[in-house]
């Protein structure tokens, strides 16, 4: 299946995009993109193993989190996981204007 | 060096100040030229869906995140930053944009918006290989002007 890659993490894709691994699993998708691009492992899991937490990955238009089977969840060939980490921020904890 | 075209400039100034007091937020696509920085040659507007605190914070949902890359994807383009702005705040990155910040090698672009008017607008490259060292690094910004002028 393809497994688009956001722009930080090309770095360790080679520069590719898009790159496409063998998985019946989300789980096992990610072992063998891992197992391709050993780089990555650190940037998307905790030492325990873990998805970090502002590491977003969709199946398809679906949030992996709200998946009832989560990593377990099946996947097709022609199904697509993104990576996307997340945006957020704001003014509080800035100094405010004199 | 962040290189965007002055209309793509001034509507993040703009948006900046259509949603004040609130933050507003958006994305930039374009490609990381090497030797010369990210070259913006689209931005997209976002909703913020810190509708809790939207004056000081601000996140764009993840799903249009999901669709907004798929258009750059279209296009040929790449997500190289992002923008929001601090209302009745400097323009300065926060402790909370630093630490919420985790796209290593874009440009994050922040506009003070006083009183609903923008002001200074400034942009801070993330740096670093890994959550572990990133920084945020000033960022000059380069404004073409020339293609506005010609259609003048």
């Amino acid at each position: 299946m393809n497994i688009h890659i956001p722009t930080p993490l090309r770095t360790y894709t080679g520069g590719q995009e898009t790159v496409s691994v063998p998985g019946a699993t989300v789980n096992a998708v990610f072992e063998q993109l891992t197992a391709k691009f050993p780089e990555l492992k650190q940037h998307l899991f905790t030492a325990e193993g873990k998805l970090r937490s502002f590491v977003n990955v969709y199946l398809n238009d679906e949030d992996l989190r709200y998946l009832p089977e989560k990593e377990a969840t099946t996947v097709k060939e022609n199904d697509e996981l993104t990576i996307i980490p997340s945006i957020a921020g704001g003014s509080v904890c800035c100094c405010p204007l004199k | 060096m962040l290189q965007i075209s002055y209309t793509d400039y001034e509507a993040m100034r703009t948006h900046g100040e259509e949603t004040y007091p609130h933050e507003c937020c958006g994305v930039l696509l374009g490609k990381n030229e090497a030797g010369v920085g990210n070259r913006v040659q689209q931005i997209v507007r976002a909703g913020n869906t810190r509708t809790d605190s939207a004056h000081n914070r601000y996140n764009i949902a993840p799903q249009e995140l999901v669709k907004i890359q798929r258009q750059a994807r279209g296009l040929g383009l790449d997500i190289v930053g992002f923008y929001h702005s601090h209302p009745d705040h400097p323009a300065q990155w926060s402790t909370t944009d630093f630490s919420e910040a985790h796209w290593l090698g874009c440009s994050y672009v922040i506009t003070s918006v006083e009183k609903g008017k923008a002001a200074t607008t400034n942009s801070f490259l993330l740096t670093g290989t890994a959550e572990e060292n990133k920084k945020f690094q000033d960022e000059a910004i380069e404004i073409a002007i020339a293609e506005a002028q010609a259609n003048q």
